[in-house]
């Protein structure tokens, strides 16, 4: 499969149309697409084909399973298998009925920062006041916490999000200097002690290899 | 809203004007203001009460009628009801001072493990709003801090907030509990919070799901009642 040409700023807003000739589906969430890409290139993984939703629904959890269902109803004839590559992601389970009811399989966590992590490893820290970004969104902090939370017109409401937590843990994919100081930044603009832990791609490859 | 809200003398409209400025203001978020309001409309010899239900409480029902409706969107509730605590940290003394009427006590907090707390912080306010005694019990509650809490204090609601699904499963967790010491039946328990529906609100056995504040309210409202009607 050849590179190809990413925005995060399409991914974002528009999601991706479909990538590679496989016969088997991904639909994964946009903030997945660099992730799931490289997994495809470096694995030889020629039988999938990615699809991406846009990945601002990870703000409006509600939209997420009637959009990845218009999309398995979009796609279903035209490939074997459908992989979801969405966790929960705050659907309150609704998307794990969907997939069930359409044979398609979908990782089994909370999110993903816990399937970056490991959904055991993530689970064992029990980092309940601790606040999560990844590679996509510490690139995209502004679009997906900054500006939705209105801090960037109210600054004095950051104590009535972020009042109880108390550290921001940046779950690196990539091994990016720039990017982690981006998150310590982030961090900072939080009020919250930064950390930054290498995840790799964690259960995403293991999902995606499977 | 207004433009010119440099301009305006407050103590200068009448009641009307004054209550109808209160409702923009909250709808601006301005504390100030609202703060200036409620001390002259109790200069003027307004009841508590009627400031409070009359001028925040309506007003805030109006933002809350626009979320709702998608004409406004979190930061803009929390900016009024960051006026809205203003005004009622005034009127909270005078209140119980006044006797105003009361509607009942809720117990409320945000389940073990989840530190998320606007959205019970909301209904809090709009509880005590509208007349209800609340006890908060703010987050990361376990289920014997709200049935402890509720028994010592002698409460007719339990709340529950979660804005997690890996913690919202919590809630089931306190109604068992509620239910093996034979406690079920004497408490109203409401749940809410943003992965939650009414599905699931049926499924762990609570009385009612609560999309919003303002439901909270009405759902509390109603289900007393319905509870005063009883034989």
């Amino acid at each position: 499969m050849n590179p190809v040409p990413l925005s995060d700023e399409a991914l974002r807003d528009q999601g991706l149309d479909q990538v590679g000739t496989g016969k088997t589906l991904v639909i994964a969430c946009g903030a997945l697409a660099r992730e799931v890409l490289a997994l495809i290139a470096a694995n030889g993984l020629d039988h999938l084909t990615l699809t991406c939703l846009p990945a601002i629904l990870h703000n409006t959890p509600e939209k997420i399973t009637p959009a990845v269902e218009a999309a398995i109803l979009k796609h279903r004839g035209k490939y074997d298998h459908i992989l979801v590559a969405y966790g929960d992601c705050g659907t309150g389970g609704q998307l794990q009925n969907l997939c069930e009811r359409y044979g398609a399989e979908m990782i089994s966590a909370p999110h993903c920062y816990s399937f970056f992590e490991g959904a055991e490893a993530f689970a064992a820290h029990g980092e309940v006041t601790s606040f999560y970004l990844t590679d996509f969104l510490a690139r995209q902090f502004d679009a997906f916490v900054w500006k939705p939370l209105g801090l960037d017109r109210y600054p004095d409401l950051r104590h009535m999000y972020f009042g109880n937590y108390e550290k921001l843990v940046y779950l690196a994919q990539t091994e990016d200097a720039d990017l982690t100081e981006t998150a310590r930044v982030c961090a900072d603009r939080l009020g919250l002690t930064f950390e930054r832990r290498f995840t790799g791609y964690g259960d995403l490859e293991r999902f995606i290899r499977a | 809203m207004s433009d010119n809200e440099d301009d305006l003398i407050l103590s200068d409209l009448n009641d009307d004007e004054l209550t109808e400025q209160m409702m923009d203001d909250l709808y601006d978020g301005l504390k100030d203001e609202i703060e200036e309001s409620v001390r002259i409309l109790l200069e003027r010899k307004w009841t508590p009460y009627d400031i409070l239900t009359k001028a925040l409480v309506s007003g805030m029902q109006i933002v809350g009628d626009d979320f709702r409706d998608g004409i406004l969107f979190v930061p803009e509730v929390l900016r009024a009801a960051q006026a809205m605590k203003g005004g009622m940290a005034i009127l909270k003394p005078l209140l119980v001072e006044t006797g105003a009427p009361k509607m009942g006590k809720m117990v409320i907090g945000t389940v073990k493990g989840d530190i998320h707390d606007i959205g019970k912080n909301l209904v809090a306010m709009m509880m005590e709003g509208a007349g209800f005694e609340i006890i908060d019990l703010g987050i990361n509650t376990e289920a014997a801090s709200y049935i402890g809490t509720a028994e010592a204090e002698g409460a007719d609601i339990i709340g529950m907030s979660a804005l997690l699904t890996t913690t919202m499963p919590y809630m089931k967790t306190v109604i068992e509990s509620l239910t093996t010491q034979g406690l079920r039946d004497k408490y109203i328990v409401l749940c809410g919070g943003a992965p939650l529906n009414e599905e699931f609100g049926r499924a762990i056995g609570a009385d009612a799901y609560c999309d919003d504040a303002a439901i909270a309210v009405e759902t509390a409202k109603r289900l007393i009642a319905a509870r005063h009607n009883q034989l």
